[in-house]
């Protein structure tokens, strides 16, 4: 009989603490296949945020740091600067990376620090609760913007990607969505060829944003959250290669 | 290639505080250096900027306070000795990222050349940090170690020292100097001190090759597991209490008022010391090198035996509640105490002295 699918090596035999239909675990699954293919393991050092995917060190194989909120960038500088043959990943949510980590996110990028950036745009803060988050689309109701947002006194949906893609330090950013099988191994494509930039000593930042599912604060169901990023979240954060 | 750090070693040389702090660091083997300039400790980075090139290691002008702690975070994190320099305002940025240091049990090198506070303050000197320093500073139960060197060479003596007990009991140790010390220039024997010996960073994020993962975290979400990690750090304090106290006793023998005094203060306070006994009065003092570890036994016994001890600081008055949880109401404790930049003069002790022998009748 021949094996069609296995889990990844990197990819621990456990279940994780994500709600039914989130993006993450499937995030996850597919940064353990890259890091296997890529046979990196053994020099890979990941960083996980606070958000919801704080304990991705219980789910993803390899050496993991847990950082402050939205310090990640500046983590991976200290890590990739020190240690120039390792391969320094942080995987970041929108509310780590897009509100408090700003700062951080844009200077690594500025510095063309030679690092890979997972961001993961789910447009809410999920872990406390569903809050607004600089992605949520206009008109999207969450915890605190119970008639939905409205960008006169709550701004408009920030698209750090299409930032970041101006600066002369990235070398890579590329949007993608968990959406459907074409997109998700799209997404895999994109991972796999930003850890290969790293790993051939790119000059730059490599950045791959993903837009993912959140049913439960999103107040749908898994499948109405798929076609949500398909027809709502794409229009305001379109699905493509936005540098390199 | 090292052509600075074989003709800086084992003689007399002439510096600043702040660049002897960064030459000695570059000797205890710092792999790194971040920071962010704020006055007046700006002579470190613009050193380290040089000599860290020079060295092969690895230099960086952060764009806050807070990416400066958290490099220094990540770089330790694999293992390699990392440190970061600021002054008041910067140190109060980094005050999250020190508590992850203690939380995650990493080792770093924090030096605050304190000025004056609050807010934006002055870029005088200042000791106005004490409490932040020494009571940890940010969120959470944990210490800083925390160094009150007042000279030159005891700032160039304690970062080899610093970085060795950063490693050995996996914590951030900060050097508390002031603006008058980052600044002034005295001559200096810059020496590799004897290495303690330390333990492997086994724990060290190096890439999981042939080995199972490590993790490097401060969350603990289980039910006491966090409460065990906070007794793990409260013996490790308890150890470092018993055993690193550094504290100097000056003339002590026959003294009626014992000052009490760290960093630029002790300097100005030994020299009334000995303005005061030209005068047939007998002053001591006991100055604390290591402020966390505060020398509660050392000042407690001196209790005993003095009649009087009189705490100066350039505060409101922070080591001062130090000195009377060490004495514990077994002698009086004075104070005298300037702020904001205030620098206190040596004739202003001696006259504070000589106060303190009327109305107390020694």
């Amino acid at each position: 009989m021949k094996t069609v699918f296995k889990r990844s090596k990197v990819l621990k035999d456990c279940p994780t603490h994500y709600c039914p239909g989130c993006g993450h675990g499937i995030a996850h699954r597919l940064i353990a296949e890259v890091i296997e293919e890529l046979d990196i393991r053994g020099r890979t050092i990941g960083i996980a945020p606070v958000g919801c995917a704080v304990l991705a060190y219980n789910y993803l194989d390899v050496d993991m740091i847990e950082v402050a909120h939205g310090r990640a960038p500046a983590v991976a500088t200290g890590m990739k600067r020190t240690n120039p043959d390792s391969i320094i990943f942080s995987y970041q949510g929108d509310g780590d990376l897009a509100a408090i980590g700003t700062a951080e996110i844009i200077h690594a990028a500025h510095r063309a620090e030679q690092i890979t950036v997972v961001f993961i745009n789910n447009a809410v803060f999920g872990m406390t609760g569903g809050q607004m988050a600089p992605t949520t689309l206009l008109g999207q109701v969450t915890a605190t913007t119970p008639e939905g947002r409205q960008s006169n006194g709550q701004g408009y949906p920030l698209q750090v990607s299409e930032i970041l893609a101006l600066l002369p330090g990235t070398v890579y950013v590329e949007r993608c969505a968990l959406s459907s099988v074409p997109r998700i191994r799209q997404a895999k494509a994109a991972l796999k060829h930003a850890f290969e930039l790293q790993m051939n000593g790119a000059l730059g930042l490599s950045l791959v944003e993903i837009l993912s599912p959140c049913p439960t604060y999103w107040r749908m169901s898994p499948s109405d959250a798929m076609k949500w990023i398909e027809e709502d979240m794409s229009k305001v954060f379109p699905i493509a290669r936005l540098k390199g | 290639m090292g052509t600075a750090e074989v003709t800086n070693v084992s003689k007399r040389i002439l510096m600043c505080g702040n660049e002897a702090m960064a030459e000695a660091a570059v000797i205890a083997g710092c792999d790194a250096y971040f920071g962010y300039p704020i006055t007046p400790q700006n002579e470190i980075s613009a050193y380290m900027a040089r000599r860290m090139a020079e060295e092969g290691r690895v230099f960086i002008q952060s764009e806050s306070e807070l990416a400066a702690i958290n490099m220094v975070f990540g770089a330790s994190a694999t293992g390699k000795r990392a440190m970061t320099s600021s002054s008041s305002p910067g140190i109060s940025l980094m005050q999250e990222g020190i508590s992850y240091l203690a939380g995650a049990e990493l080792p770093a090198v924090i030096v605050n050349v304190m000025r004056g506070g609050p807010g934006l303050g002055n870029i005088a000197p200042a000791q106005g940090d004490y409490f932040q320093a020494t009571r940890g500073g940010g969120h959470g139960d944990y210490k800083t170690f925390v160094f009150g060197p007042s000279s030159v060479q005891e700032l160039a003596d304690c970062m080899p020292l610093a970085f060795d007990l950063a490693d050995q009991y996996r914590m951030p140790v900060m050097i508390l100097a002031d603006g008058i010390l980052g600044q002034m220039m005295e001559p200096l024997t810059l020496d590799p001190k004897p290495r303690r010996p330390l333990p492997p960073k086994d724990w060290a994020l190096t890439g999981a090759k042939d080995r199972e993962q490590n993790i490097v975290r401060s969350l603990w979400l289980a039910d006491g597991a966090l409460e065990a990690l906070n007794k793990k750090l409260q013996a490790r304090y308890r150890e470092i209490e018993k055993n690193e106290v550094l504290c100097e006793e000056y003339l002590l023998d026959d003294a009626e008022i014992v000052i009490v005094a760290y960093g630029i203060v002790a300097r100005i306070a030994r020299a009334a010391v000995i303005e005061a006994r030209e005068e047939g009065i007998p002053v001591g003092m006991i100055r604390p090198i290591t402020l966390w570890p505060f020398p509660s036994q050392q000042i407690s016994r001196a209790a005993e035996q003095f009649p009087l001890l009189l705490t100066v600081e350039m505060s409101s008055g922070q080591m001062l509640q130090d000195v009377q949880l060490a004495v514990a109401g077994k002698a009086p404790v004075l104070f005298h105490g300037r702020m904001g930049g205030g620098v206190p003069s040596v004739d202003e002790l001696l006259e504070k002295i000589k106060e303190l022998t009327v109305s107390h009748k020694l």
